[in-house]
């Protein structure tokens, strides 16, 4: 039976550990906020280039001169898997719930027949890919102290990317990361980056029936134009990833800090009975002893 | 529609906008040319190379740098998707030249040909920098 100062030594470690993610909750609070804002800030250039490539898109469309980032690479063989992670844990089930949703997608995508290949990108979900799927893995990236995520963070994927898709490493390429829908929810999706598809639904300008003149040309700005497309569409996925790593984490930290204090309270129940029950022996041996006397 | 004879000019970076509102011309470093805007000007889009937009109002002129992107011309006005911008008005001098001198040590001092390359790249950026300001 646990001694009076066994609970006391509990109870303080108990606290101490609910005082940490009291405060992790709170840095995370803030965080979120940072990086909600972020991710805010980063729409109208997202906007923008979409609503461009998606007017560009139509014009060229089943052209020959189409660049090979929208045309594809003709073939639907080769499928690489992107999964963007967080670069740390405590975040309950937010990378597990990625890393489910990029397992779905390899095992039916094997099922279909095709060949995967893998790209982790954040240190969590190369942590648990690793041993399913480590021989399918082309590659890592990682931004391990990278305090703020922006385009150099986004152009390193892309670059890479595009790097592989002009060797002929792959043909389709999807992304799979956390949709922040709001702080207590966030989806894992699954979002197709190459071939390009021109996004659907985006305003785009009333020229009112003038003509569009393009310098130099319309191919060379879709050229030029595919990459950033594709490099606002990660930037895009990482921040939301990252807004909703920490909104996972401050409901992790939450759940914790409340699971301590119900711990506090039946720690502390127990002492009180030890030691309600240790004065009234003591009583009892002292009343038994004056009886005998 | 522009037709209160000012031109709508917005320049967004890929992490937020960073001006926006009514001004009277914009000139801009295109690929093909220097380029003025000025309000109802033909739809148009191009591809910008590194250089100094300037942006005049009035007599106002505020220079920002850019390190390329597009534009795009439409009747509601001129929009700059730029890749890299840099207010060169509110620059530091002294604080680039430091910059640039840091850059370049940075260049020589590089182990392997990884981090030169990145070097480079940064001393590059800041020596358009310089000779845009």
């Amino acid at each position: 039976m646990a001694s009076l100062k066994d609970f006391r030594t509990r109870i303080a470690s108990v606290k101490s550990t609910q005082k940490i993610t009291k405060a992790m909750q709170m840095v995370a609070a803030a965080k979120l906020k940072r990086a909600q804002e972020a991710a805010e800030a980063a729409r109208p250039y997202g906007e923008k280039v979409a609503g461009t490539v998606a007017n560009l898109a139509a014009s060229v469309k089943g052209s020959d001169a189409a660049p090979k980032l929208l045309r594809g690479s003709g073939k639907d063989q080769t499928h690489l898997v992107v999964v963007a992670t967080s670069e740390r844990g405590l975040c309950g089930g937010f990378n597990t719930n990625i890393v489910k949703k990029a397992r779905e997608l390899i095992t039916s995508l094997e099922a279909q027949g095709k060949s995967v290949k893998l790209l982790t990108v954040g240190k969590k979900g190369r942590d648990q890919l690793k041993r399913l799927f480590g021989a399918i893995s082309v590659g890592h990236i990682e931004f391990a102290g990278v305090r703020s995520l922006g385009s150099a963070q986004s152009a390193q994927v892309s670059a890479k990317l595009v790097e592989m898709f002009d060797a002929g490493e792959f043909d389709v390429a999807h992304l799979v990361f956390s949709r922040f829908r709001s702080v207590i929810s966030q989806v894992p999706t699954v979002q197709q980056l190459l071939p390009v598809v021109a996004p659907e639904g985006v305003k785009t300008a009333d020229i009112g029936g003038g003509v569009y003149s393009y310098e130099p040309g319309e191919e060379a700005i879709l050229e030029a134009l595919l990459p950033r497309y594709l490099d606002s569409q990660i930037l895009g996925a990482l921040l939301e990833n990252a807004a909703g790593f920490y909104g996972a984490q401050m409901g992790a930290m939450d759940n914790a800090t409340r699971n301590a204090g119900d711990l506090i309270k039946k720690l502390t129940l127990q002492m009180n009975r030890k030691r309600q029950a240790m004065i009234t022996t003591e009583l009892t041996e002292i009343i038994a002893g004056a009886q005998a006397v | 529609m522009a037709t209160s004879g000012k031109l709508h000019f917005s320049l967004v970076s890929p992490e937020r906008a960073l001006f926006s509102g009514d001004v009277d011309q914009v000139v801009v470093p295109g690929v093909e040319g220097q380029f003025g805007v000025l309000s109802q000007h033909a739809p148009f889009m191009t591809v910008v190379q590194q250089g100094a937009i300037r942006i005049l109002d009035g007599s106002a002129e505020r220079r920002i740098f850019v390190g390329g992107g597009f534009a795009d011309v439409t009747p509601d006005g001129l929009t700059i998707l730029a890749e890299d911008a840099v207010d060169l008005s509110q620059l530091d001098t002294a604080g680039l030249e430091r910059d640039v001198q840091n850059a370049r040590e940075d260049v020589r001092d590089a182990k392997d040909s990884e981090a030169k390359a990145a070097a480079e790249r940064k001393l590059a950026r800041l020596e358009a920098i310089r000779a845009a300001a």
